[in-house]
């Protein structure tokens, strides 16, 4: 076990601990940097996706994990940034200033749109932004003349400076950008963790009532995560348009908001690991069953349903079993190591609790 | 005329919408969560009944099966909370939330491999007939879930305010370790409760399935009734029904008055209007408590 003696606050807020946690991330940074000359490209698309679903993952985490407001209208917002790239594109605008304008104007539309639903709490947020996601679906359909309405859209070439990344004929490029992006990403979230503003979200998570005491601003803040929430998944969606090569109304439908949900409570809910540890699964769940299925029942035999229905069972089981996800087990396993043979098993253990009514308030 | 019409078949719809309703108002009373699952109760009730009354499964007598997929399905409800939704007891909302998200997942896949995925219809006595007042035609399934719609919303609400069981559900959402001091046995309450709204669902997936055909995805008529447990206000059994209604008329006037793409939007666009400016329904529950 490692014991940190800290002497002062710059000390206490270091992204990295001490110098083994820094090895073992630059570590697996240099992995990430060297698999194109490791994997084929069929793997490598499958880990872009991967990192992709992550950054998306790292959005709602940011609104749900951290500050405790349930969304189920994601998908919503990861349409808007990829429609908001490709027009401006489209438009003649560089790829360099497009995509993160995209993801900037996802933002703001998260902003505008959180004001009047952020008044909500619990169930009325999660139904409004389940609205919001069936509401997305139509909106594309009526705005055509931009949107492509069903027909969909077509995500021209990448172009940085002359330099030219396209998904299928140079997947390893485009796994460079991706990981570029899901570095910066993850940076600015933690960098968020450590300022006043990680602070207050936390805050308003674990109570309102004592984050008003301690001087935040309830509503505010509850604005900034959305909006700064939003910005994150437009970008996963931006690339999201790229990877899947077109898009139309139907891609970003509920399906897929409630799997950004799942994803990050099998992760492990309020953890950046946890984006990255349910995008794994929600990757690569489709290909492992696709395998089993074809080894137990044979190739060619469709089971509609299948991947949904497995994806829940999982869910309920950690839920019910392991609520802190699979962030959450190996920090169980982690400690049982460094403290053995001293580890005990009620370390873990939640605090009981009662609810109560939100309708007398 | 053409608008009578239009508002009678909306009444039905909105009957359907308002006995979905009716469930996820039950357990939110009852226990301050919300069943996101409960569209796939009614799916999953009225494929049992299906299961126990069509000719090419159970063939049994529709009115011996509707009572016994009913209680198949109370009995459905009380397991499912006794096994999975009691462990997550004193829970925040949002965990049953997702719980219950992805039991809907699970439900649809079974409710697939079991009846597979072709739209069937029950073989029903209620869906024989039209009844012609005038000029407006209206199908006996229409009337008959009309009826039981409103005498199910009288009882559920009798039941609620006047009996002891009622009561101590009430009491038990308010607040669940003051109705343990009562003496209340929380935990069980939550169960009945729960098996109350699966018999809900199931009465629900009789009568929709005897006006149209269903498949393992009509439990996404769900999300319609959210719109009217909202605009109802959520805990209140009346205002399910209305909200049901009010839903349920607005969308054929939309179907007929507005532009195509626009009608599909109308429900939503409600609910979050409602939301918005009246955030806790039209029949709001919510008191401010004074100290």
């Amino acid at each position: 076990m490692r014991i940190h003696f800290k002497t002062s606050y710059a000390h206490d807020i270091r992204l990295f601990p001490d110098r083994w946690t820094l090895s073992i991330y630059g570590t697996l940074l240099l992995l990430a940097f060297a698999l194109p000359y490791l994997l084929d490209e069929f793997f490598l698309g499958e880990v872009t996706n991967v990192l992709i679903w992550a950054i998306a993952g790292l959005g709602l985490m940011l609104l749900t994990g951290q500050t405790g407001q349930a969304s189920l209208g994601h998908a919503a917002f990861l349409a808007i940034g990829c429609y908001a790239n490709t027009i401006l594109i489209e438009q003649g605008v560089p790829f360099i200033i497009a995509f993160p304008l995209a993801g900037v104007l996802t933002g703001v539309i998260g902003v505008i749109i959180a004001i009047p639903v952020l008044r909500l709490h619990g169930i009325y947020l999660a139904i409004a932004t389940i609205a919001l996601s069936v509401l997305a679906d139509d909106i594309i359909v009526l705005t055509e003349p931009w949107s492509g309405g069903v027909s969909g859209k077509f995500p021209e070439m990448i172009t940085i400076f002359g330099f030219e990344i396209e998904r299928w004929s140079m997947p390893s490029r485009f796994y460079y950008l991706v990981l570029v992006v899901t570095i910066i990403c993850t940076l600015f979230y933690r960098n968020l963790l450590r300022s006043p503003l990680g602070r207050a979200f936390a805050a308003v998570r674990d109570s309102e009532v004592s984050a008003t005491a301690m001087g935040v601003h309830i509503a505010r803040t509850k604005g900034k995560a959305f909006g700064l929430s939003c910005m994150i998944t437009g970008w996963a969606g931006a690339l999201m348009g790229y990877y899947a090569g077109t898009f139309n109304n139907e891609t970003f439908s509920l399906v897929i908001s409630i799997t950004l949900l799942m994803m990050i409570v099998i992760g492990g809910l309020g953890s950046i690991h946890g984006a990255f540890f349910g995008a794994v699964v929600v990757a690569f769940l489709p290909q492992a069953l696709s395998i089993l299925k074809d080894n137990v029942v044979g190739s060619g035999v469709a089971i509609p349903g299948l991947e949904t229905g497995v994806f829940g069972m999982i869910l309920i089981l950690f839920i019910l079993f392991e609520p802190m996800g699979i962030y959450g087990r190996w920090l169980k396993i982690r400690t049982w190591f460094e403290l053995f043979p001293f580890a005990r098993k009620d370390m873990f253990r939640r605090q009981k609790s009662y609810l109560k009514t939100e309708r007398l308030r | 005329m053409e608008v009578l019409q239009l508002l009678v078949s909306g009444l039905a719809n909105g009957c359907v919408y308002g006995l979905i309703a009716l469930g996820f108002v039950l357990i939110y009373k009852a226990t301050e969560a919300v069943n996101f699952a409960q569209g796939d109760f009614m799916m999953i009730g009225a494929f049992v009944s299906l299961g126990l009354t069509n000719a090419e499964y159970m063939d049994l007598p529709f009115w011996i099966a509707a009572p016994l997929a009913i209680s198949i399905m109370a009995v459905f409800g009380y397991l499912l909370d006794l096994f999975v939704l009691r462990h997550l007891f004193g829970q925040s909302q949002t965990a049953v939330v997702i719980l219950t998200i992805a039991m809907g997942f699970v439900l649809r896949f079974v409710a697939g491999l079991i009846w597979g995925h072709e739209p069937q219809t029950l073989e029903s006595p209620l869906a024989l007939g039209d009844l012609h007042l005038g000029s407006v035609v209206l199908g006996m399934a229409d009337v008959a879930i009309i009826i039981v719609t409103f005498l199910m919303t009288f009882f559920l609400y009798q039941f609620f305010q006047r009996t002891k069981l009622g009561l101590a559900m009430q009491a038990a959402s308010q607040n669940q370790m003051a109705a343990y001091f009562m003496g209340i046995p929380v935990k069980r309450v939550q169960g009945l409760v729960w098996g109350l709204s699966g018999a809900t669902a199931a009465v629900a997936g009789i009568l929709f399935a005897s006006k149209g055909a269903i498949d393992p995805n009509a439990g996404l008529l769900g999300i319609k009734a959210f719109a009217a447990a909202v605009i109802g206000g959520f805990g209140s059994l009346p205002g399910a029904l209305a909200g049901g209604l009010i839903v349920g008329v607005i969308e054929p006037f939309a179907a007929r008055y507005l532009a195509a793409g626009y009608s599909q939007i109308a429900p939503y666009a409600l609910l979050l209007a409602v939301l918005v400016f009246r955030p806790h329904g039209l029949f709001s529950q919510v008191r401010v408590k004074k100290v």
